[in-house]
C-alpha cells in the first residue's frame, strides 16, 4: 500500500477534514458539514471515523481501535490494518498507551488523558433525525435552539413507560447550546463524555464532523423527577470481578444459561492480569 | 513496529482467500479476460461507468471481474478509486447536437430532420433464449450505411421555434460538484441532476415508474433519445484554446411534459433531462421523469406529497453506494446496543409487572 | 511559470516532508484551540518577514485553493503573496471573504467586517490568524470548553473578544502567533481582565 499517501488520504482532503475539525472544536456539538470521500471501506462501517483519524493521526502515534469495546472484533481489526499499512503507525490494545482511539459504540473504562485523541464513528449524527426526517428541518431547529421536540419525545417515554425508553445514543446538551447526538455508545458511557481528552466525530455517509475540546460540560437530557441514569447490567464480570464496568451478556449453552463479561477487553485483560500478578506474589510469599 | 493481533485477523486473511477462490470459480473452465467483459458485457460496464462516476471501460471491466458481477460491489470499487485520483481540470461542456448518434429516436414525432435511427436496441427483440449462443454460435454481419455528416439537432429544438416549449435557464457559472462539496439542501437543478446521473438505476427506475402510476404524474413523451460518441475538450490556458481529450459514449434523454400553464406561465410543454454514462437507456429515461417531477416548485405546480417530488427523499437516498453501506453495516456487531436495549426492556418489564402485581394485590384485597 | 528572483525564494521555506510534517504541525494547531491559551510550539515553514513561523506553519497546513486569504497591513507583500501562493495556490480576497485573515491585531480591526457564520451554518466564519511580538500564559482570564478551571493568555485586546464569544455560536476563531509561538481563542472562550481573581 505504499503506493497511496500517509493515511491514504490526499493532503488537500486532509485539510479539508481537519478545517472541519477545528471549526468543530470551536463549536462544540454543532455537526460541521464536509466533502466526505469514498474511502475503501463501505459506508456505514466507519469511514467518518477513518477520515478524522487519517487527517489526525501523525507518524509518532500509537492507534488503538475498539468496536463494542472489543480489539479483537473483526472490522476494529480491519480497520487497524488500515492504518498500520497506510499510516505505519504502532498499535495497542492498552487504553494506556493509545495516543488516538478510534471506537465504535463505547468509551473505554480506562479515564483518558490530555495527551489522547478519541475518535467516534457516527452512524447517524443527527440527534433530532428520528423525530424529524428533513435536514432542512433539523437545521433549522438547531439554529433556533428549538429543542422541544425531543424533549416530548422523552416525555412520552415517561408517560407510556414510566422511563426513557433510549438505551443506547441516549441525546446530550453541549454546553447548554447543542443538542448531540453521543453516537451509539451505551448510556453507561454518556458521563464520561466530560473528559480531559479531545473528542472528535465523523459521520462519513452523512457528512458531518462534530467535536467536544477537553472538559466540555456534556450533560444528558432529563426531568428533575426523571434523572438520567447510567445503568448497566446488574452483575459484575465473570472473568475479572468488576462491577463498575459495561457488561456484555453471553449466552453459554442451550438452556439460556450466561454470564456476564466486560465489554472492554483491554480493560478486563489488565484486571486479570493484575490478579494473576498479585496471586502469584502471594504464592511467592506463602512459599518463602 | 509493535502491532497487536488477534485471531480476528487470520479470519480475516482466510475469508478473504476463500473469496478469491469463490470469484475464480471452477478452474477447469477458463478465466474471463478484462477485455471479454468490456466487449462482451458493455452494458454492466456502462453501468458500473455511470454510477461509478468514472468514464474508463477497462476498470469498469476489472472491477466487475473482481466483484464476482456484483454491480453495486464493482461501482464501489470504482468509486473508492476515483477518489483517489488527482483533479487536473475541468472540461468544457459537451455540446450533445454534436453527437455521432449510433441511436436516435423520437416519440414525439413520426420523422425528424436526421431520421429516426434505431441502433443496436433490444426493444424489438423477441425475449426467447437463444441456445446458440450457449454453444457459442457464431454471428451475423450487421449492414452497413454511410455515417450522417453534421450535427445532428435535438428535436425538441423544433417546438423552441413556435414557443411551445419552456426556455431552460442558462447556468450561472460553473455548477456545484457533490464529489468536492457537502450536499446542501434545498439543492439546485444543476446539483440534482449530478446526484441523479450517478444514483441508484433501480431506485430511480421505481420513482420515475411510481409517476407514471399516478404519483404526481407528469404525463411524459420521449421527446428523444439519442445514444452515441461526443468528443470531451479541455481547455488549455496556457494554449488559450480548447483541445479534445477523447471521445466518450453518453445517452441523453429528454423528454416532453405537458404542462397546462400556472397563475405566471402560459400553457406549453416543458421538459425532463436524463444525461448518462454509456449506453444506458432505463437509466436516462428515468432521470428525465424524476428531474421533471422534482421541478414542480420552479413550475409552480402543487406538491402531491409524492415521493418524487421530494427532492430531499430522492437526493439523500439515490446513491447506492451510501445506501449500501448503511445498509449491510448492520451486520457488523451491535452487542453493545442490543444489551443496553436487553437491560432496558427487563427494567420495563419488571416495573409493568410489579405494576400488575400491585394492581392484583390491591383487587384481591377489595 | 517564469523562475524570477521572487519567485525562488518563494519555493524555499516549505514543508521538507509534506504529509508527516502538516500531521504534526496541525495536531500542535488543534491541541492549541482544543485548549485555550495553551501555548504550543510550532515548525518547519519559513515564511518572509514579516509573517512569523507559526503563521507560515497555519498556513501551510490549513490553506489551499479552497480557502480565501487575506493579507492585512504589513502582511500584504509580494514576498508573503508569492509564497503563499506557490505553496497554497490560496486565492487572496478582500477581508470579508476571507475563511482565513493574517495581519496584526490594528491592521485587522475592526473584526465586524469578516465573516461571522450564519445561525444554520455557524462553521462559515473567519478564522484569524494575529501576529503578535510576545505571547505569554498571563493576562486576560479564560474561561469556557478545553479549559479545566481557567487559563490565563495575552490579548491585544480584551472588549472585541469579549463581544465576539457573546456572539456564540457565531463568531470569528483566533489563533495568536509570536515567532514559533501558537495559542488559540475560539469563539467558545470566555474573557475577563485579569488579576481580578
Amino acid at each position: 500500500m505504499t503506493d497511496y499517501n500517509f493515511a491514504y488520504l490526499d493532503e488537500q482532503t486532509k485539510r479539508m477534514i481537519r478545517r472541519a475539525i477545528l471549526k468543530g472544536l470551536a463549536i462544540p456539538g454543532y455537526q460541521v458539514p464536509f466533502a466526505s470521500r469514498e474511502m475503501p471501506m463501505p459506508y456505514g462501517w466507519g469511514t467518518g471515523g477513518v477520515q478524522v483519524s487519517a487527517a489526525t493521526l501523525t507518524p509518532e502515534d500509537v492507534f488503538k481501535v475498539i468496536d463494542q469495546g472489543a480489539d479483537d472484533t473483526t472490522n476494529a481489526v480491519s480497520i487497524r490494518k488500515f492504518f498500520q499499512a497506510t499510516a505505519g503507525v504502532d498499535t495497542t490494545e492498552e487504553t494506556e498507551e493509545a495516543t488516538v482511539i478510534q471506537t465504535r459504540h463505547r468509551i473505554p473504562e480506562a479515564p483518558l488523558n490530555e495527551d489522547q485523541i478519541l475518535v467516534y464513528q457516527v452512524p447517524i449524527p443527527e440527534p433530532l433525525r428520528f423525530l424529524e426526517p428533513r435536514e432542512t428541518e433539523t437545521r433549522k431547529m438547531h439554529s433556533l435552539e428549538e429543542y422541544g421536540l425531543m424533549h416530548v419525545k422523552l416525555y412520552e417515554d415517561i408517560a407510556r413507560h414510566g422511563a426513557i425508553a433510549t438505551a443506547y445514543a441516549y441525546p446530550v446538551k453541549v454546553e447548554g447550546r447543542y443538542v448531540m447526538d453521543p453516537s451509539p455508545i451505551p448510556k453507561f458511557d454518556n458521563p464520561k463524555m466530560t473528559m480531559p481528552a479531545i473528542q472528535l466525530f465523523g459521520a462519513g455517509r452523512e457528512q458531518r464532523i462534530y467535536a467536544l475540546p477537553p472538559y466540555t460540560k456534556v450533560v444528558s437530557l432529563d426531568f428533575e423527577d426523571y434523572p438520567f441514569e447510567a445503568s448497566k447490567a446488574d452483575h459484575s464480570c465473570e472473568l475479572c470481578g468488576a462491577d463498575d464496568s459495561y457488561l456484555d451478556e453471553v449466552i453459554v449453552d442451550d438452556q439460556g444459561g450466561r454470564i456476564f463479561v466486560c465489554s472492554d477487553t483491554a480493560y478486563c485483560a489488565a484486571r486479570q492480569a493484575a490478579q494473576s500478578d498479585a496471586a502469584a506474589a502471594q504464592y511467592e510469599e506463602i512459599s518463602a | 513496529m509493535y502491532v497487536a493481533v488477534k485471531g480476528g485477523e487470520r479470519a480475516i486473511d482466510n475469508a478473504h482467500a476463500w473469496l478469491g477462490e469463490e470469484r475464480r470459480g471452477d478452474q477447469d473452465v477458463s478465466e474471463l479476460s478484462v477485455a471479454q467483459i468490456r466487449e462482451q458485457l458493455s452494458l454492466a460496464v456502462n453501468r458500473v461507468m455511470a454510477e461509478g462516476s468514472l468514464y474508463d471501460p477497462d476498470l469498469a471491466a476489472l472491477a466487475i471481474k473482481q466483484a464476482r458481477g456484483d454491480m453495486i460491489e464493482a461501482i464501489f470499487l470504482i468509486r473508492a478509486y476515483r477518489t483517489t485520483l488527482p483533479r487536473f481540470a475541468g472540461s468544457e461542456p459537451i455540446a450533445t447536437e454534436k453527437m455521432a448518434c449510433d441511436r436516435r429516436i423520437s416519440a414525439t414525432f413520426k420523422d425528424v430532420p436526421g431520421g429516426q435511427i434505431l441502433g443496436p436496441t433490444f426493444d424489438y427483440t423477441h425475449r426467447l433464449l437463444d441456445f446458440k449462443l450457449a454453444a457459442e454460435g457464431g454471428l451475423a454481419d450487421a449492414p452497413e450505411g454511410d455515417a450522417q455528416q453534421g450535427d445532428v439537432p435535438h428535436v425538441l429544438s423544433f417546438l423552441d421555434g413556435e414557443g411551445l416549449i419552456q426556455q431552460e435557464k442558462q447556468g450561472a457559472g460553473t455548477p456545484p460538484d457533490l464529489t468536492r462539496e457537502p450536499m446542501e439542501l434545498p439543492a439546485d437543478r444543476p446539483l440534482r441532476l449530478q446526484s441523479l446521473a450517478r444514483g441508484d438505476e433501480g431506485f430511480l427506475l421505481s420513482l420515475a415508474y411510481s409517476t407514471q402510476r399516478g404519483y404526481a404524474r407528469n404525463h411524459a413523451f420521449v421527446g428523444e433519445l439519442r445514444i452515441g460518441d461526443i468528443p470531451v475538450e479541455v481547455d488549455i490556458p496556457e494554449l488559450g484554446f480548447a483541445i479534445e481529450i477523447g471521445d466518450i459514449t453518453v445517452t441523453e434523454c429528454e423528454t416532453v411534459n405537458q404542462f397546462t400553464g400556472s397563475k405566471t406561465e402560459p400553457a406549453q410543454f416543458t421538459r425532463g433531462y436524463g444525461l448518462v454514462f454509456g449506453m444506458s437507456e432505463r437509466k436516462s429515461i428515468s432521470m428525465a421523469l424524476v428531474d421533471r417531477a422534482l421541478r414542480w416548485e420552479e413550475l409552480g405546480e402543487d406538491n402531491l406529497g409524492a415521493a418524487a417530488q421530494d427532492e430531499e427523499f430522492v437526493l439523500s437516498h439515490c446513491d447506492n453506494i451510501q445506501a449500501t453501506g448503511f445498509l449491510e453495516h448492520i451486520k457488523l456487531p451491535h452487542y453493545v446496543d442490543f444489551q443496553s436495549e436487553l437491560e432496558l426492556v427487563r427494567k420495563l418489564r419488571r416495573d409493568t409487572m410489579a405494576g400488575a402485581d400491585c394492581t392484583h394485590t390491591q383487587e384481591a384485597a377489595e | 511559470m517564469l523562475v524570477t528572483a521572487t519567485s525562488t525564494s518563494a519555493m524555499q521555506g516549505g514543508f521538507n516532508n509534506v504529509p508527516t510534517e502538516a500531521a504534526r504541525q496541525f495536531r500542535a494547531i488543534m491541541n492549541a484551540i482544543a485548549r485555550p491559551g495553551r501555548i504550543e510550539t510550532l515548525g518547519g515553514a519559513t515564511p518572509p518577514a514579516p509573517m512569523s513561523v507559526a503563521a507560515g506553519v497555519i498556513v501551510l497546513t490549513l490553506c489551499d485553493p479552497d480557502t480565501g486569504l487575506h493579507l492585512a497591513g504589513d502582511h500584504d507583500t509580494p514576498d508573503i503573496r508569492a509564497w503563499v501562493q506557490f505553496h497554497t495556490g490560496a486565492p487572496f480576497v478582500p477581508a470579508e471573504n476571507a475563511n482565513f485573515a493574517i495581519g496584526r491585531w490594528e491592521a485587522l480591526s475592526p473584526l465586524t467586517i469578516y465573516a461571522h457564520g450564519t445561525p444554520e451554518y455557524p462553521d462559515r466564519s473567519a478564522t484569524l490568524i494575529i501576529e503578535m511580538d510576545a505571547l505569554s500564559t498571563d493576562g486576560a482570564i479564560l474561561t469556557g470548553p478545553g479549559i479545566e478551571d481557567s487559563a490565563s493568555l495575552s490579548l491585544p485586546e480584551i472588549e472585541a473578544l469579549k463581544t465576539n464569544a457573546l456572539l456564540f455560536p457565531l463568531g470569528l476563531d483566533f489563533f495568536f502567533c509570536a515567532d514559533t509561538r501558537l495559542a488559540s481563542l475560539p469563539r467558545t472562550t470566555k474573557v475577563t481582565e485579569g488579576g481580578a481573581i
